[in-house]
């Protein structure tokens, strides 16, 4: 079937099949591969994009789902001259990643969260990536760059 | 992993949704968030031939006060429910359940009627619209009917709908002014409960603790005759049937219904 969705702005017509999953349709079609692939049962959020400004799996989400949608991957963040979205900043500059792996879902999600809520407490933080998995940094990091990226838009 | 192939269908109206399982029986399957059919999918153990999306059917997600009841669209979210002021007004016991189920990205794509119409017993919202004695109502090729949920849960993953229902609005009377509680046992952040507890008033129901949902009716009953909460909830694990599981073993299960209503009853009463 053919599936029309605008990732990252920009509008990606692609004639997939009907089980493509999105993660599949942006790494795959789009050729996005920042998204990862962590899991077989939605639990790790590797794959975690903006669908419509909401953090969602995208390894549990049809294309034929999100079309017409737009889709934003960590690919998007970043301001067309390259400069990093302040959540990327601070995941830098708080260290909030080791091997790299689950960052582009968790910063996905962390950036859906302080839309959500843009003065989290600690412990929001904390619940707000229930749904992100880390297999090296013990998130102390990561939870520190959230709040720093929340006091940064916040002082913006 | 990616699914079994099939032929996806998107329905554009209830009634369409109804036109289009009608038109392939018991080969198809509703998709609303897919939070619960996707993964099945994934893994191979659910491989339908059709899928018939009711995601866009934008008439069956409202959250609608009907004066004496609350009206709840079935393919409203999660994250709706959980961030809706009538419901945390009129019905906080379901608000905040769904604010416990899995994690955000699954709130924005899992819907009530998913949850209520999947089946499983370690479900959060099934136990909840029992407590809160919710009407369910679906409609088919011969119309619609209303199902009490005390009687919508048959056996494990099996309700009262018919492959060619399609669940479209839940009903909740609102209850008067009585506490609530939600209690849910997990080991890790995103798991399903290995015990769960939904009070409302002295209506109690539990997650976990048999192949469907239940009411605990030893409890209520013994609240009913003027026990202690420390009493009645002694009597949680009565004419409960607990699975095994990689978490916990039935003995576990029977203690954590136990302590776990007792803390719902404080909770609720407090
Ligand atoms: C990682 C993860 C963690 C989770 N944790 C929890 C948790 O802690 N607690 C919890 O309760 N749930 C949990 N869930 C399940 C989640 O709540 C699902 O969203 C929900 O169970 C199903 O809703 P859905 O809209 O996604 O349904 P779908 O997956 O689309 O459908 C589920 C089933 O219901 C049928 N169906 C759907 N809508 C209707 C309808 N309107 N009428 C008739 N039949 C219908 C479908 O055909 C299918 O058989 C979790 C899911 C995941 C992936
Ligand atoms: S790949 Fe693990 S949640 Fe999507
Ligand atoms: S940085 Fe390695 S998994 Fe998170």
């Amino acid at each position: 079937m053919k599936v029309t969705i605008t990732v990252n702005g920009e509008q990606i017509q692609d004639d997939v099949e009907d089980r493509t999953l999105l993660v599949h349709f942006l790494r795959d079609g789009a050729n996005l591969t920042a998204t990862n692939i962590g899991c077989d049962t939605t639990s790790c959020g590797a794959c975690t994009v903006l669908l419509d400004g909401e953090s969602v799996k995208s390894c549990t989400v049809l294309a034929a789902q999100a079309d017409g949608a737009e889709v934003t991957t960590v690919e998007g963040l970043a301001g067309p001259d390259g400069e990093l979205h302040p959540m990327q900043r601070a995941f830098q500059a708080e260290h909030g990643l080791q091997c790299g792996f689950c960052t582009p879902g968790m910063v996905m999600a962390a950036v859906s969260l302080l839309k959500e809520n843009p003065h989290p407490t600690e412990q929001q933080v904390r619940v707000g990536l229930e749904g992100n998995l880390c297999r090296c940094t013990g998130y102390h990091n990561i939870v520190r760059a959230v709040l720093a990226a929340a006091a940064e838009e916040e002082g913006a | 992993m990616i699914p079994a192939t099939f032929t996806y269908r998107r329905a554009e109206s209830a009634d369409h949704a109804v036109v289009l399982v009608g038109e392939h029986g018991d080969e198809a399957k509703l998709l609303a968030g897919g939070h619960s059919l996707l993964p099945l999918m994934k893994l191979r153990l659910a491989v339908p031939e059709v899928v018939v999306d009711i995601g866009r059917v934008r008439e069956l997600s409202f959250i609608r006060d009907l004066g004496d009841q609350v009206a709840i669209g079935a393919l409203t979210r999660h994250h709706d429910l959980e961030n809706s002021a009538l419901l945390a007004r009129e019905l906080p016991l379901l608000a905040h359940a769904a604010g416990q189920v899995g994690d955000p990205q699954v709130r924005h794509r899992g819907t009530i009627g998913g949850s209520l119409a999947h089946g499983d017993p370690a479900s959060d919202l099934p136990a909840v619209v029992l407590a809160l004695e919710a009407t369910l109502v679906a409609r088919g090729p011969n119309g619609t009917r209303e199902i009490a949920a005390a009687d919508f849960y048959r056996g494990l993953f099996e309700t009262a709908l018919e492959p060619d229902e399609l669940l479209t609005e839940v009903r909740v009377p609102k209850p008067a002014g009585a506490g609530w509680s939600f209690q849910k046992f997990t080991k890790r952040a995103i798991d399903w409960a290995i015990v769960g507890v939904a009070a409302q008033g002295d209506k109690v129901a539990l997650v976990n603790m048999g192949p469907t949902p239940l009411r605990a009716t030893a409890v209520e009953r013994a609240l009913a005759d003027g026990a202690s909460v420390e009493d009645a909830a002694q009597r949680a694990a009565e004419g409960t049937e607990p699975p095994a599981d990689l978490n916990a073993g039935p003995a576990f299960r029977e203690h954590l219904a136990r302590v776990l209503v007792r803390r719902a009853l404080e909770e609720s009463r407090a």
